[in-house]
């Protein structure tokens, strides 16, 4: 194996993404290194990353292969020699620019830093980093190790080189790229918050049930899960930073945090990540 | 340890299910082909059967397609129960 090939990744934010990044990459053979302010989340990240890295074998979606290593740690110095650094914080633009501008420091010439963001744009994000030109964004869905197609940001400022060494990085973790300009909520966002914001909407004002929603849009329109499940897979709190972000920087009503999320979120009822949501969760995935 | 019959454990298996998924399930029907649970569902799937029958589900073993209908779910744990292995993980 070459010394580029066996660098690691560096993650920074061991939540629900960077977790789920973190065993997609050590599943296809790329050690990561992951980040997080405390050992306790790091223990607890730890743990997560077994059982993600178990469900994708179980869906075959990793290569039957041993993983490669995971290293965990309480200072961003811990990525300094990381081939490329996945920023997977907070979806919050102050904690998100204020993670990059003490990391991008950091970092050789030529590391690509990537923002995984559902909606922040990546050239408002770019004023923090000393290399704006080796930032882009990248939309992982949820779980990360399981949906194959990553939709790619590229900034005004983004290089050639950065969306290079990028394109090969998701290639050899098997995902699939579809590269975007830069606007707040990027494509997919932009389409499906509004339409979230709506179903529950439409279940606050007792239009419907969530599962009826879910249902007809399932039935009917050939969703893959409706978009409350969705909604709680993302994480109701989640959504409503990821709904404020479009909000506050498009004025557009449509993209205002809906009155039954704000409370679902306000009683800790987060989604699936919690075990309540819009569904009822017996059990998270353990 | 034992937990009863093949049939015992294929109808705690199908009870599980029917509780979770709130449908009556025919034993030999494919799960994830129609739909009624999805990749989210499975490895719930996967930790429920481990501790409820006191089996590790690893290596080869781990894979859809063991788990796409409750008589494959009831083969697989009644193999596990009753293989000579004392080191559950």
């Amino acid at each position: 194996m070459s010394e580029a090939a066996s660098a690691p990744l560096g993650v920074l934010g061991a939540g629900v993404m960077g977790t789920g990044i973190a065993a997609l990459a050590i599943g296809h053979g790329i050690p990561v290194v992951l980040v997080d302010v405390s050992e306790d989340r790091l223990a607890d990240a730890r743990r997560r990353v077994d059982a993600q890295l178990r469900h994708a074998r179980l869906m075959g979606s990793v290569p039957a292969r041993d993983a490669a290593g995971l290293t965990t740690a309480v200072e961003l110095a811990a990525v300094a020699g990381a081939t490329a650094v996945i920023e997977a914080v907070t979806e919050d633009a102050e904690i998100k620019a204020k993670v990059l501008e003490e990391a991008s420091s950091l970092f050789a010439v030529g590391t690509p830093i990537i923002s995984n963001t559902s909606g922040i744009p990546i050239g408002e994000l770019g004023r923090f980093v000393s290399r704006p030109d080796e930032l882009l964004g990248i939309h992982f869905m949820n779980p990360a190790y399981l949906i194959t197609m990553v939709e790619v940001i590229r900034s005004a400022r983004t290089s050639d080189e950065t969306m290079a060494a990028v394109t090969g990085l998701l290639a050899r973790m098997g995902r699939r790229g579809i590269v975007v300009r830069d606007a707040p909520g990027f494509v997919t966002s932009r389409l499906l918050h509004p339409m979230i914001n709506e179903a529950a909407r439409i279940v606050g004002a007792g239009v419907a049930t969530a599962e009826s929603v879910d249902d007809l849009m399932r039935g009917c329109l050939g969703h893959p899960t409706g978009p409350l499940r969705t909604a709680d897979l993302i994480g109701l709190d989640n959504l409503v930073d990821a709904l404020s972000t479009l909000w506050e920087r498009t004025g557009e009503e449509s993209f205002r945090p809906c009155e039954l999320l704000r409370e679902k979120v306000a009683a800790g009822h987060l989604g699936r990540k919690s075990g309540k949501g819009f569904y009822d969760y017996e059990k998270v995935l353990s | 340890m034992t937990t009863g019959s093949a049939e015992s454990v294929q109808q705690r298996i199908r009870e599980f299910l029917e509780e979770r998924i709130k449908t009556n399930i025919v034993v030999d029907k494919d799960l994830f082909a129609s739909g009624l649970v999805n990749s989210m569902f499975a490895m719930e799937l996967v930790v429920h059967l481990e501790q409820e029958f006191g089996v590790a589900i690893v290596g080869e073993d781990l894979k859809l397609d063991n788990f796409r209908t409750v008589e494959r779910m009831t083969s697989l744990v009644c193999r596990l129960r009753d293989a000579p292995v004392t080191d559950h993980a």
